[in-house]
């Protein structure tokens, strides 16, 4: 485990540097800022609503979705792969079955066009 | 309190300097005279570049040619002012940008600059070697995501909230063909740990005319193609640039980020670029080997030769980085998700599955 602890070690060093940075951009830089500048952006128009009244397209959520999913796979391939030499034929096609089974989603997703964007 | 004294005197000094004391001032040197410095430069070398492919000749008014721009900068956006707009959720837009740089700066605590010691001095030229290496690796990548999202939705702003989603979008969907073409390598190397896989790589083929780097495996250059394309998409760098594509979002996730805050966003991009390229030279190139024993520069103390070696792949692919953005256009978004989903996922598990079977079929 004490191989860990320089990961986490540097974890702190970059927290020490995020917070040393902006401490010196809040002492050093000038401080009040124009009141129509708070406004959200929006080319110089008036804002007359808020990005937070409006929803957005819903594809996102189903690509959040599928990502998941495949994701998960991947994380199951890294120590099946590590350890190939070992499990060998029989590891190979117990993975084969387990990539057929992703595979056949992969094809369903497809064909139901929730990977066509436009 | 004498025994306590005894124990940090007898067990603790020693073990303390080991454990933090050591570890801390390599991650110092490391932080302060290797990766900022390099950013700094990146970012004045891709203005260069861009300017003499652009047929300009870039910045080079401060210092000779231009050589302090990047000091200039700092001292610009430290001192320019602070806009958190009134309407975005606070602590969250203060937290976006941390986000981005912590994680991006701890994965460089495994990468491997360097030859582990070989006795006579020399150091371990990484600051650590853990048997999960690549998968640490993906898995602190992954956080810079949040730090997109989370900023665009805070800044309460149309384009803000439009670019987060979108890199958001982007970045998880190239995250799975990355995810499966770096199984290639661990197919091919057997272990996760980083350092493990750059010796895997020693050694040559092909009646030693070819080294045996995994980019010259016959799968392996094509899981390289995929990693790299999902690798420049993730770093949401040029062609694949889409988040902050100016002409239709302004600056997307960071429209509403100014002074530090922006640089924090800029910092954690290219701080990502380099982590980018540095998986891509330790998983395909061979991370510190020379290509021919004989340019290996062994005269060098302290394994200096082998972190030479590093330094130089890793420079070459920045400036392929670079040299994307002065060639290619930018995607469009419907393309940049077909690219992903039906072209390198499919890709990516043929070539997983390929590697297997030639591992097991052809044991060496």
């Amino acid at each position: 485990m004490e191989r860990y602890l320089p990961i986490l070690i540097f974890g702190l060093v970059a927290a020490g540097f995020l917070f040393v940075t902006l401490l010196a951009a809040r002492l050093l830089r000038h401080g009040s800022v124009e009141s129509t500048n708070l406004d959200p952006y929006e080319c110089g128009n008036e804002p007359e609503s808020l990005a937070h009244d409006h929803r957005f397209s819903v594809r996102y959520y189903l690509l959040a979705v599928l990502f998941v999913i495949f994701d998960v796979e991947t994380v199951f391939l890294y120590p099946w792969a590590v350890s190939l030499d070992r499990l060998a034929w029989f590891g190979f096609i117990e993975m084969m079955i387990f990539l057929g089974i992703l595979v056949v989603g992969y094809i369903y997703v497809w064909r139901r066009g929730a990977l066509n964007w436009a | 309190m004498p025994g306590l004294l005894q124990w940090l005197d007898e067990f603790a000094g020693p073990t303390l300097f080991e454990f933090a004391v050591s570890p801390t001032l390599k991650i110092l040197a490391l932080l302060f005279l290797f990766v900022l410095p390099l950013i700094s430069y990146i970012v004045l070398a891709e203005r260069k570049i861009l300017g003499y492919i652009q047929a300009r000749v870039g910045p080079n008014r401060v210092g000779p040619w231009g050589l302090l721009q990047p000091i200039a900068d700092v001292v610009k956006l430290l001192l320019k002012e602070d806009v958190i707009p009134v309407r975005a959720v606070r602590w969250a837009f203060v937290l976006a940008p941390c986000l981005v740089v912590a994680p991006a700066f701890v994965i460089f605590s495994v990468i491997p600059f360097g030859p582990p010691s070989t006795g006579e001095g020399a150091p371990n030229w990484f600051i650590t070697d853990v048997n999960t290496g690549l998968l640490l690796v993906i898995a602190l990548a992954t956080i810079g995501v949040y730090g997109l999202i989370i900023g665009g939705w805070a800044s309460n702003n149309k384009f803000s909230l439009m670019g987060g989603l979108r890199s958001a979008a982007q970045m998880i969907s190239y995250e799975v063909p990355q995810g499966f073409s770096v199984v290639v390598p661990i197919l091919l190397a057997g272990t996760l740990s980083l350092v493990g896989i750059v010796q895997a790589q020693e050694g040559h083929q092909l009646f030693g005319l070819l080294p045996r780097w995994f980019v010259f495996h016959p799968t392996g250059i094509f899981a390289f193609f995929v990693y790299m394309v999902a690798g420049i998409a993730e770093s949401n760098r040029n062609p694949f640039d889409l988040p902050e594509a100016e002409t239709e979002l302004v600056a997307g996730f960071h429209t509403e980020y100014s002074g530090m805050r922006f640089a924090l966003f800029f910092l954690g991009e290219y701080a990502n670029m380099i982590v980018v390229s540095a998986i891509a030279v330790t998983l395909f190139f061979g991370g510190w080997l020379p290509p021919f024993d004989f340019l290996g520069m062994a005269f060098l103390p302290m394994g200096l030769g082998g972190v030479l070696w590093f330094v130089t792949k890793l420079f070459a692919f920045l400036f392929v980085y670079i040299w994307f953005r002065g060639t290619f256009p930018r995607y469009r978004f419907d393309q940049l998700m077909d690219l992903g989903w039906k072209w390198l996922i499919p890709m990516a598990l043929i070539l997983v599955v390929l590697t297997a079977l030639l591992k097991l079929l052809f044991p060496s």
